[in-house]
């Protein structure tokens, strides 16, 4: 358990600034990022869920250091590695890979597949080109492609097919950590089944650490150890799988799981359903103390005025609630001891502005 | 007669590698007050097929073959101008990116009213209080204010409900959504479920949902079509479909797929392989190259077609499988798989 975690970020801020005019004067900032923390430990998988620009794409790109923070820290392998110089960095680039959402515009469409999964080998000039084709050929086979493909075109291929040219390309450098971003959501589920198996086989044999970022709330409970709820830059929720899914204690998980539908006609009469209103707000402007509040059924006065924050309500359970579901020994009672002036713009009808 | 009818429509288009069949065959019935689901890989012809009722084929480079019944009316041979004058009023289309289906250049106002004065010989006044009771309907916030927003003021999600506003600003009797959720979140999602199940309701619409998203399907359909390679595969009640799947393709997209409401199983059971093209179709059956069963037919399935045949009450299935086969199997081999180890 004292282990030290494989990688930690601790505060991490992106905030995007917002120009305007001919003199780009700065006139506010996206805060897409906006003080998150957490480990990962080595050989799990951490998934990362949350609504279409919650920040889990820059999270990643924040990690794998393709962008700087505003602020933070990010720790991988006991090294601080926040603002460590591309020199320093080489060693480790290739501990951490990211694969990217879209199979098709992350592969250059001129280069075989050889070539593009060969490369990382050519950079390092530790090969002969025998040498180098053999080692291609064996990645190959190991992501379930043909040897034989070792010079055909991206275009020809398939979805999954590129998928796992991709997921190959990236096995290449032997990372440690994978950052995976939406690996399978441009995929048919046929395809992404054949592509969740082979993450989960690879994981086993070459002892990978993932974080797997995806908004599909049964694939990462599929393939996740433990997973972190984002919602507008923030992490609401972070547990282990069967806590998170079977006790959720954030009000915005527990709407979020109960949103998804389930491939059951019969389920859909029985199923009680938390419906919330509105959509995200901007993360140019998020409402303030609990960024849920303008959501949120049980928001309170406090939820408005104070930021909950993150804290542990259960071993390994991290929630910033001021009054969470399911937890353990609390049972609602904070609830009623605060009479708040029901903010709860979850409970307005639709045809209600919740702004 | 049924209120929809399709009968053995094919849409092909001929293009510079071959003939692409995206519609091949396909033949449905749909009554007033009811579902039906379709549900296909990417490729399969689910947009093709929509379009094709909606007659925006019509004046293409398609090559377009069989009946389309509409209340009494053969759409297929009627000229383009006829089934134009029937869009909008008669049947409607939601598309799943509102952005491209609205002009950007125009309030959302002015093209719900514009959309329902083509039909209803009403004053710009009477158009537009009905574009704000039917903004209000989809659960817009503030509609008399909202009506004069321009489509990228909307969010996502308002983008969605204001478009079904327009989809049935006239009162359409068959309403085609075509991948109505895909691109929203799942809460926003959810919303936007609801809101078209208490409208069919309200309207007494047919209405046909396509989607890849099986939960959707389940969470919407009376019935369900699944389609593959153009063709239809099994086509039968929602029942039939997630309680009695009988065909193996049907099989490979519910072991595909992890569930919310299942134990997390180890492994995931995928279709070996990739959808097939439209071109160069298999032979036989087109899913032979991916079934796990195919061996069983004793090579029948590499050389003939399997014909679509009722299996029991209306169920309908294309498999060289006999039909007691198929449910041992079901039974026996993939069921105990998908339920929770
Ligand atoms: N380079 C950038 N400049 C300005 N804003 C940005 C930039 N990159 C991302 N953002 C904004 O930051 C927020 C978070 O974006 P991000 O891509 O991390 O979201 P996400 O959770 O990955 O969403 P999705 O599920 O849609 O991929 C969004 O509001 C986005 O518009
Ligand atoms: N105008 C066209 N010319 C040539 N081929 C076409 C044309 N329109 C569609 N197709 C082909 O027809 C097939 C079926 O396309 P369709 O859009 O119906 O698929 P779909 O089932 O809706 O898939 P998706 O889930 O990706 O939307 C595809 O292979 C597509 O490339
Ligand atoms: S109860 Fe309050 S603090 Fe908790 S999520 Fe709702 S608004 Fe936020
Ligand atoms: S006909 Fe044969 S190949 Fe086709 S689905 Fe049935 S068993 Fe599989
Ligand atoms: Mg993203
Ligand atoms: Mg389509």
């Amino acid at each position: 358990m004292n282990e030290e975690p494989l990688l930690s970020v601790q505060g991490l801020e992106k905030h995007f600034p917002v120009t305007k005019g001919l003199l780009q004067r700065q006139v506010g900032a996206v805060r897409a990022v906006d003080g998150i923390s957490f480990d990962v430990r080595k050989g799990e998988t951490l998934g990362l869920v949350g609504e279409s620009g919650c920040g889990k794409t820059t999270t990643g790109r924040l990690i794998t250091r393709l962008i700087e923070p505003s602020a933070g820290k990010i720790v991988y392998a006991g090294q601080d590695i926040t603002h460590m110089s591309q020199g320093r960095l080489r060693p480790l680039r290739r501990d951490v890979q990211m694969i990217f959402q879209d199979p098709y515009s992350s592969l250059n469409p001129r280069h075989t597949v050889g070539a593009i999964v060969g490369a990382p080998f050519r950079i390092q000039g530790i090969k002969t080109e025998q040498g180098t084709k053999k080692a291609v050929q064996g990645i190959l086979e190991l992501v379930g492609l043909n040897p034989e493909h070792y010079n055909r075109y991206p275009h020809e291929f398939s979805g999954g097919q590129r998928q796992r040219i991709g997921i190959a390309r990236t096995l290449a450098l032997k990372p440690k950590l994978i950052i995976a971003d939406e690996p399978v959501s441009a995929l048919d589920v046929s395809i992404q089944a054949q592509v969740v198996n082979l993450l989960e086989d690879l994981q086993g044999e070459l002892d990978l650490t993932y974080v797997v970022i995806a908004h599909d709330l049964s694939v990462v409970r599929h393939i996740s150890d433990r997973v972190a709820v984002m919602y507008l830059g923030k992490i609401v929720e972070i547990a282990d799988r069967k806590g998170l899914y079977e006790s959720p204690m954030h009000p915005y998980t527990n709407a979020l799981l109960s949103a998804v539908p389930i491939p059951d006609p019969k389920r859909r009469k029985e199923r009680e359903r938390i419906r919330l209103q509105g959509d995200v707000p901007s993360p140019l402007n998020p409402p303030p103390a609990c960024r849920f509040h303008t959501r949120c059924w049980k928001a309170q006065e406090i939820c408005t005025q104070v930021e909950p924050p993150l804290e542990t309500l259960a071993p390994g359970h991290q929630v910033a609630c001021h009054f969470p579901e399911n937890a353990p020994g609390l049972a609602g009672g904070l609830a009623d001891g605060v009479s708040g002036g029901a903010a709860s713009a979850g409970a307005v009808p639709a045809g209600t502005d919740p702004a | 007669m049924s209120f929809l009818e399709l009968k053995d429509l094919r849409i092909h288009f001929p293009t510079d590698d071959g003939l692409v069949k995206s519609v091949d065959g396909l033949s449905f019935t749909l009554e007033r007050g009811r579902t039906l689901g379709i549900v296909g890989e990417s490729g399969s012809g689910k947009s093709v097929t929509s379009l094709g009722i909606l007659g925006l084929h019509k004046g293409g480079r398609a090559r377009i073959s069989g009946e389309i019944w509409l209340d009494g009316e053969e759409l297929v041979g009627a000229s383009q101008e006829h089934v134009r004058t029937l869009r909008g009023k008669k049947m409607a289309m939601i598309f799943q990116d509102p952005l491209s289906a609205m002009h950007p250049f125009y309030t959302v106002g002015d093209q719900i009213i514009e959309a329902y004065r083509i039909h209803n010989d009403v004053s710009k006044k009477v158009a537009r209080k009905h574009a704000i009771d039917m903004l209000g309907r989809v659960g817009i916030p503030q509609p008399a204010r909202r009506v004069d927003s321009y489509p990228h003021e909307f969010s996502g999600g308002m983008r969605q409900r204001a478009m079904i506003a327009m989809a049935l600003s006239c009162d359409p009797e068959l309403l085609i959504a075509d991948e109505p959720t895909t691109a929203l979140d799942v809460t926003v999602q959810a919303q936007i479920l609801d809101l078209m199940r208490d409208l069919q309701r309200d309207f007494d619409a047919a209405l046909i949902v396509i989607t890849h998203d099986l939960g959707v399907v389940a969470e919407l359909s009376d019935d369900i079509l699944v389609m593959y390679g153009g063709k239809c595969v099994e086509y039968g009640t929602s029942d039939d479909i997630f309680e009695r799947p009988e065909h193996p393709y049907t099989w490979g997209l519910l072991g595909s797929m992890p569930r919310l409401d299942r134990e997390p199983t180890e492994r995931l059971m995928p279709i070996k392989g990739s959808p097939p093209s439209l071109i160069n179709v298999p032979s036989g059956c087109a899913f032979h190259p991916r079934c796990a069963f195919e061996e069983r037919t004793a090579g029948l399935a590499k050389v003939e077609v399997p014909e679509l045949r009722e299996t029991e009450g209306g169920h309908l299935v294309r498999c060289h499988l006999p039909a007691e086969r198929r449910r041992a199997i079901w039974r026996n081999e993939i069921k105990p798989n998908l339920e929770a180890s």
